[in-house]
């Protein structure tokens, strides 16, 4: 009797180590090899033959990798996190209100329940919610290989389309960030075709405040508009400095127009710089619309 | 490509499917979705996209609803799970979800249906109370090309009410 004929994914060798230690090793000693994270990702490309790994190493024992904390002022996640306990994680919320705001809008309950922060990180696609979070926060991306831990900050971690800058041996453990001051405000907007789609173009604003009410510092960071996220500094700068009234924030949103914008089946460049500019503008009105995020003490 | 395909990679995985133990050797690339159907009868979750669109493979794993289609069989080795054909009650008796479903039309060919009971049994025992704009919300994940949703959403809806009734002793 052979196996029953129903079989999507192409063969492989399946490896489910329970340490970290364990997993790098095998990276390294094996042709071939993917490793699996949430698997909401690499498990369709798998369903679809996309990918035709000779070996899967899955992340999925390896209690070590999951894990929310507070360190030397900084939030750390491990990279096997499931997006449903970031987003249910009160620590996060009440310093980082943006992470919430994000995940309510990656996928769906059942997808988040399963995926993870380092898998969306590392699938890098242009369109998704977490890294583009991450280069708002300037996140640092800890990384472990068989040539030891290493840290890549978020702006260098995209190498190109869909690939970030890590070896096909090396795997990420977790990622941190100074969470902005309390009092802090943000938001998450997107423009997707259906709710819980991959967004054509969605921005992470955030703004800090002077006493008097000024903008102290300012991060808009887009998705969907290039191959990795985009920091958008000419509206940064246009809106530090300055009341954040909605003169300042049409002039903030305006300078989107100016981004350099991909083309694929579902906008055009043109349409993906005006989706930017508004969603800039309602981002910014969102963020400041709502409450201030609570002090890391 | 390597000499690694040349035989199946196979391990034995001990499942809790609907309460009963089952140990069986599946494929290590086997679906759980397809391991559930094909190994273990349960026919009930069907399969609509396999790549994680349609929510219509939605099973519960150790009470979290997850698309059985995107998960392997080896990593539900040592999980509960629950599958639409474990929800009732064990003599018999519809869940309230059925009930309400039975009554408000909320299927009309019920392909999409096991995966929106299954998610809703998560998403009711998280909030028992929901207004409807959670519901929709809570819905998003699950496509259904028949009904147009209003019926499912009435249902979730009714059942919310029947459990808080059945639970009365307890909520607040
Ligand atoms: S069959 Fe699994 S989500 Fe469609
Ligand atoms: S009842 Fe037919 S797809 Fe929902």
């Amino acid at each position: 009797m052979g196996p029953p004929r129903v079989v999507k994914p192409p063969p492989f060798r399946y490896h489910d180590p329970g340490t970290l230690e364990e997993a790098v090793a095998l990276g390294a000693s094996l042709d071939n090899a993917k490793f699996l994270a949430g698997g909401q990702s690499l498990m369709p490309m798998l369903n679809m033959r996309y990918v035709l790994p000779d070996h899967v190493i899955d992340l999925n024992r390896i209690p070590d990798l999951s894990h929310i904390g507070e360190a030397a002022g900084r939030l750390v996640i491990g990279a096997m996190t499931r997006q449903r306990d970031i987003e249910r994680s009160d620590l996060l919320h009440r310093h980082c209100p943006l992470m919430r705001k994000a995940l309510m809008q990656v996928g769906h309950p059942q997808t988040r329940n399963r995926g993870t922060i380092g898998g969306s990180l590392c699938h890098l696609d242009p369109a998704a919610e977490l890294p583009a979070v991450l280069a708002a926060l300037d996140a640092t991306i800890h990384v472990a290989g068989p040539d030891g831990a290493r840290d890549i900050p978020m702006t260098g971690f995209p190498a190109f389309y869909m690939t970030p800058a890590i070896g096909h041996d090396e795997i990420v453990s977790a990622v941190s960030f100074t969470p902005w001051p309390a009092g802090h405000k943000s938001a998450f907007v997107e423009f997707a075709r259906r709710p819980g789609d991959f967004a054509i173009v969605g921005v992470a604003a955030l703004l800090d405040f002077g006493t008097d009410g000024t903008v102290n510092r300012a991060g808009i960071v887009l998705a969907g508009v290039g191959p990795a996220p985009v920091r958008c500094t000419a509206a940064e700068e246009r809106l530090t400095r300055r009341m954040p009234d909605p003169d300042g924030i049409r002039s903030a949103a305006l300078t989107c127009a100016d981004l350099e914008a991909m083309e694929d089946v579902h906008a055009s460049p043109s349409y993906r710089r005006h989706l930017a500019v508004e969603l800039t503008s309602r981002a910014l009105r969102s963020a400041l619309a709502g409450p201030g995020a609570g002090s890391l003490v | 490509m390597t000499d690694n395909h040349e035989l199946p990679d196979t391990r034995s995985v001990v499942l809790v499917v609907n309460g009963e133990r089952r140990e069986i050797d599946v494929e290590t690339r086997m679906t759980l979705a397809d391991c559930l159907r094909h190994k273990l009868g349960k026919t009930g979750t069907h399969l609509g996209c396999e790549h994680g669109v349609c929510g219509a493979c939605t099973v519960l794993v150790n009470g979290h609803s997850a698309r059985s289609c995107l998960m392997l069989a080896v990593q539900a080795n040592d999980a509960e799970i629950t599958t639409v054909e474990g929800i009732a009650s064990g003599d018999g008796e519809w869940h309230p979800l059925q009930q309400a479903f039975h009554e408000h039309h909320a299927l009309q060919c019920g392909f999409c249906t096991a995966g929106i009971l299954t998610s809703m049994v998560e998403f009711l025992g998280e909030n028992p109370d929901p207004a409807e704009d959670e519901v929709r919300e809570a819905l998003s994940g699950n496509i259904c090309r028949c009904t147009g949703y209003q019926g499912i959403v009435r249902a979730v809806l009714d059942a919310a009410g029947r459990l808080r009734a059945r639970n009365g002793a307890i909520s607040p």
